[in-house]
């Protein structure tokens, strides 16, 4: 299926990495990406609190954009451009004032936007839901085996209601983890917030909310966390530094896209998926990977004095 | 009870689509006992929301409450009221903006941001930083130094913003919503 992209502002600075690797993994799994022409930014968390219906038009021009394109769908692999996007398209059909009022700004730019016409999509989402993650555990040719990978979800992948997943305990990315062949612990704080643009606003604030996801990880023997949002890749990768000079702690935790573990294990080289990207070096992450590659743990054979162990009634996840 | 419409309770709930579920307000506590802000706010919502019923508009409106919303919607998602807490608190730094009692410097944040959005069409990550840095902080912004020269070094800071080709429909489109906005 033809999808439009929209890779939002940070796909052009702060994570190329994210957004060359979101195409990579597309165009392995045949998700046919169109760049939506012209687009503008979403506005992130900024516009809205200081002036909502030039905010709302803001985003339903890239609605628009897309419908004229041909496509009912669209893309994005920001969980904030993601939540943004859809929060417009439902807000216009609920509220029909709403809806005039921005069709009426639009027309101003010779633009017209009809409420549902154009799905918005997280990356994940369609990956998961839509090519399916037993579809692309069966394309891996390099399993993640050997890591530990931490699913971090921030706040957009459930929140607000009635996104793809469960508002406090989402699943997506644990199950695609653990289809890549990586061991995923259950991580308590996969949907707490990253601070989001506190670490700008109150250093103190944000830095004491990183500390926490970090610190969880690395007591759950997390060789990396796995993100699905250039906000919180950026808020723990970039000041896990700063934060370490505050609290006198030593934390060298990757933080790293799915995208890039999804291409990895579809057998990509790592060489071209940006790890260098990252100012917490994601080095020894991948030499771990590649020594426990090399040399594979044998299974453990069965005692045949053992009882045999029953199934989980949901099928289970034992790898 | 007669509602005063222009009090910051009477806009909420004229102006803010799902604003008037705030009347439903149990006072319950879920919201700030779920908010990852919560511990260095000086209100926490519940207490904010019922200064609001209780009329104390300036006090509400001086409140860092809202500026330390990070926007994660837990509270939203948690109410059992289905109050949409979020937008209330972005509708306060909207109230607080107009009457000039915010003694917060992230309305400049904010501000410097859109800027470049309706300048360029697109956010500018590096000129956001340095401008507010500069202003706010400059010793702060020394602190930043490393940081930024880190990522730049990575390829992840561009030291000049993306400008879309039809920046002056963009605008055209915006500056008609702040029209019809402010038609009210």
């Amino acid at each position: 299926m033809k999808y439009a992209y929209y890779p939002g502002c940070s796909a052009e600075s702060s994570a190329s990495a994210y957004d060359a690797t979101s195409q990579m993994v597309a165009a392995a799994l045949g998700l046919e990406l169109e760049e939506i022409k012209d687009w503008n930014c979403c506005g992130a968390t900024e516009y809205f609190s200081i002036d909502s219906l030039p905010a709302y038009a803001l985003v339903a021009r890239n609605l628009a954009l897309a419908g004229r394109q041909g496509t009912s769908e669209v893309i994005a692999p920001c969980s904030a451009c993601y939540v943004n996007l859809k929060k417009v398209d439902e807000r216009m059909g609920d509220y029909p004032q709403l809806n005039s009022d921005v069709n009426e700004a639009l027309a101003a730019g010779n633009l017209s936007y009809t409420p549902g016409s154009v799905r918005a999509r997280h990356l994940l989402d369609v990956i998961c839901n839509e090519v399916g993650c037993d579809a692309v555990s069966e394309k891996v040719v390099r399993p993640l085996a050997g890591l530990t990978l931490v699913p971090y979800y921030g706040c957009y992948i459930g929140r607000p209601e009635g996104g793809f997943d469960d508002v406090e305990n989402p699943q997506t990315l644990d199950r695609l983890l653990k289809g890549l062949g990586a061991t995923v612990p259950d991580y308590s704080l996969k949907s707490s917030c990253c601070g989001g643009h506190m670490t700008q606003i109150g250093t103190e604030v944000a830095l004491g909310i990183l500390r926490g996801l970090i610190d969880l990880a690395a007591k759950l023997g997390a060789d990396a966390m796995v993100v699905a949002c250039p906000m919180c890749q950026l808020n723990l990768d970039v000041y896990q530094n700063q934060l370490n000079s505050h609290f006198g702690t030593t934390y060298r935790m990757p933080i790293v896209y799915f995208t890039q573990m999804m291409a990895l294990a579809l057998g990509m080289e790592a060489a071209e998926l940006k790890f260098e990207e990252g100012l917490v070096p994601a080095g020894p992450m991948l030499e771990k990977w590649q020594a426990a590659e090399a040399s594979p743990q044998p299974r453990k054979k069965k005692s045949k004095k053992a009882l045999p162990m029953p199934e989980p009634l949901d099928g289970g996840d034992s790898g | 009870m007669t509602l005063n419409p222009n009090s910051v309770y009477g806009r909420i709930i004229s102006e803010l689509h799902g604003g008037e579920k705030l009347r439903s307000c149990l006072q319950c506590g879920m919201c700030g006992g779920s908010c990852p802000s919560g511990p260095d706010m000086d209100h926490t919502p519940r207490k904010l929301f019922a200064m609001i019923a209780a009329g104390q508009d300036d006090e509400v409106l001086r409140s860092n409450t809202f500026w330390y919303c990070v926007s994660c919607y837990l509270c939203t998602v948690r109410c059992p009221q289905e109050i949409p807490i979020t937008d209330i608190m972005y509708h306060l730094k909207h109230q607080a903006i107009q009457a000039g009692l915010y003694t917060t410097d992230a309305v400049d944040f904010s501000e410097t941001f859109i800027g470049h959005v309706e300048n360029y069409g697109r956010a500018f990550e590096f000129g956001l930083a340095t401008q507010f840095y500069l202003a706010h902080h400059p010793l702060g912004g020394l602190k930043m130094g490393p940081m930024a020269l880190a990522m730049l070094s990575r390829g992840r800071l561009n030291l000049r913003p993306t400008r879309i080709k039809a920046v002056r429909q963009l605008r055209n489109i915006l500056n008609k919503a702040k029209e019809i906005g402010a038609r009210g």
